[in-house]
């Protein structure tokens, strides 16, 4: 039995803490992180082509 | 023109519509995961056989479910927007996607961490894993295969129908700890009702149902930047608040 | 010219590493499925079937059911434990040297992997714990009893089962 299986058998509550939970929150917490990013990023792209787009039209 | 019109009022509709339920959902998740974890920590007895490790089903349940359901739904998606050609169907499909990917993620991950200390194993090549890793690569592939083709329409048309034939995976992890000799035990909630205690039961629905807001909440807002990308042309884009500034 | 090529090819490149990406993932999935199938999809034999020699002879397989009661021995070196794998029908004794999974209880669900030997016994390389689905006190036993025969009745209706998948639980 190595380090690893006597510490989570010594504290199965922060063993199932860390592992589980504090990885799926994080998990959730990049998702977010990347959804938001996702977000501001798509609106600068269609603003900066809608403002190319204006310009062109001007210019004609 | 009529047609052209009732083309963008779906996606139209919708954009605004999901902007608006996005904080609800987000924050109704949010409450839900919290009351959750605080019945499954505090409120929920030790089990008999696995004393604290059997905690790890209040995550592991309910992102399992939710890995299954989600591909459903995003199949069923899939399907709408191959038949009906819809363009907010096939929108909806590709914002699920990473959802179910990640929850099909957990799932195998905080499985892996239950298997090791109570079967002595992280890992089993016995049918319901195999299915379930199956299922997050189909999600992978139909992410992967979307991203391929650069018309968006016909990529659409490819990844449905990866979509529609994984669908086939999801009854064989239900019932795999049926049809075979497995080391994953039978399913706590069958048809037939649960034997589960009462508290542990509620730690899990109420987890269960924080994860469902939760996906609905990102999928939706990843929908909306996909509306956003792939109607960009169009004059109702231009005429937003968020994009005029 | 060759420049030109390049940046030809730059979508392209990408659409093939992409596409690349979709099929190894796609064969990576039916390979796992076929894998899976050849090895009969079940995880392990019941000894019920290992008597009826369905179990592959001279390799490694696994063996399961439940430890049967009183069976358990532990050799004087603290580490050799012989047990009885049994599905109620036949049994099969096992010899393991190692840890045992904190569930391994007489009476309780037991996955083995090794061989047969000649003198009858598994010489087990890997013992894992097959625990149940109950999380529950006792008077809830009653309702799992009906949920437990239905589950038996539906993989009866399967050839890969035998009726030890309801003495394993």
């Amino acid at each position: 039995m190595n380090g690893l299986d006597l510490w989570m058998r010594e504290n199965p509550l922060t063993y199932v803490w860390l592992g589980s939970y504090a990885v799926a929150l994080l998990i959730f917490m990049i998702e977010i992180a990347m959804v938001i990013h996702k977000r501001k990023i798509t609106l600068q792209q269609v603003r900066l082509m809608r403002e190319a787009q204006d310009e062109a039209g001007d210019d004609n | 023109m009529a047609i052209n019109w009732f083309k963008y009022s779906a996606p139209t509709t919708f954009y605004g519509l999901a902007g608006k339920m996005i904080p609800w959902f987000a924050f109704s998740a949010a409450i839900l995961f919290v009351i959750g974890l605080y019945i499954g920590f505090v409120v929920a007895p030790v089990d008999a056989q696995q004393g604290e490790f059997y905690r790890i089903i209040f995550i592991h349940v309910p992102s399992s479910i939710l890995s299954m359901f989600l591909y459903l739904v995003m199949a069923g998606y899939a399907a709408l927007g191959l038949i009906f050609n819809t363009r907010l169907s096939a929108m909806m499909a590709s914002a699920i996607a990473p959802t179910g990917a990640l929850f099909a993620f957990i799932s195998l991950w905080t499985g892996a961490l239950w298997g090791k200390p109570m079967w002595g194993a992280w890992w089993v090549w016995d049918a319901r894993l195999t299915s379930e890793l199956i299922l997050l690569f189909l999600y992978l592939g139909f992410i992967a295969l979307h991203a391929s083709i650069d018309d968006p329409r016909r990529a659409d048309r490819a990844a449905a129908l990866l979509a529609l034939v994984g669908s086939v995976n999801v009854p064989i992890i239900y019932f795999s700890v049926k049809w075979w000799n497995t080391l994953h035990q039978g399913s706590t909630i069958k048809f037939t009702g649960t034997s589960m205690h009462v508290a542990m039961q509620q730690a899990m629905f109420t987890v269960l149902v924080a994860c469902w807001l939760y996906a609905i909440a990102v999928v939706l807002a990843r929908v909306r930047s996909i509306i956003l990308e792939r109607e960009r042309n169009t004059t109702w884009i231009g005429e937003l608040p968020e994009v005029k500034q | 010219m060759k420049q030109e090529t390049i940046t030809d090819m730059k979508p392209r490149q990408k659409r093939f590493v992409f596409i690349a990406v979709a099929v190894a993932a796609l064969s990576l999935a039916v390979g796992l499925v076929l894998y899976a199938l050849k090895n009969n999809v079940s995880l392990y034999f019941t000894p019920t079937q290992v008597y009826n020699k369905e179990a592959p002879q001279g390799r490694s397989f696994r063996i399961g059911g439940l430890v049967e009661e009183g069976s358990v021995q532990r050799e004087k070196d603290g580490l050799t434990v012989k047990f009885v794998i049994t599905d109620k029908h036949k049994s099969i004794p096992v010899i393991y040297k190692g840890i045992l999974p904190d569930l391994f209880k007489e009476g309780k669900g037991v996955v083995a992997q090794g061989k047969v030997e000649a003198d009858g016994m598994m010489h087990a390389e890997e013992v894992l714990a097959k625990h149940d689905e109950n999380y529950m006190p006792p008077e809830a036993a009653d309702a799992l009893k009906k949920g437990e025969t239905a589950n038996a009745s539906a993989a009866k209706a399967t050839p890969a089962s035998t009726p030890a998948t309801s003495a394993v639980k």
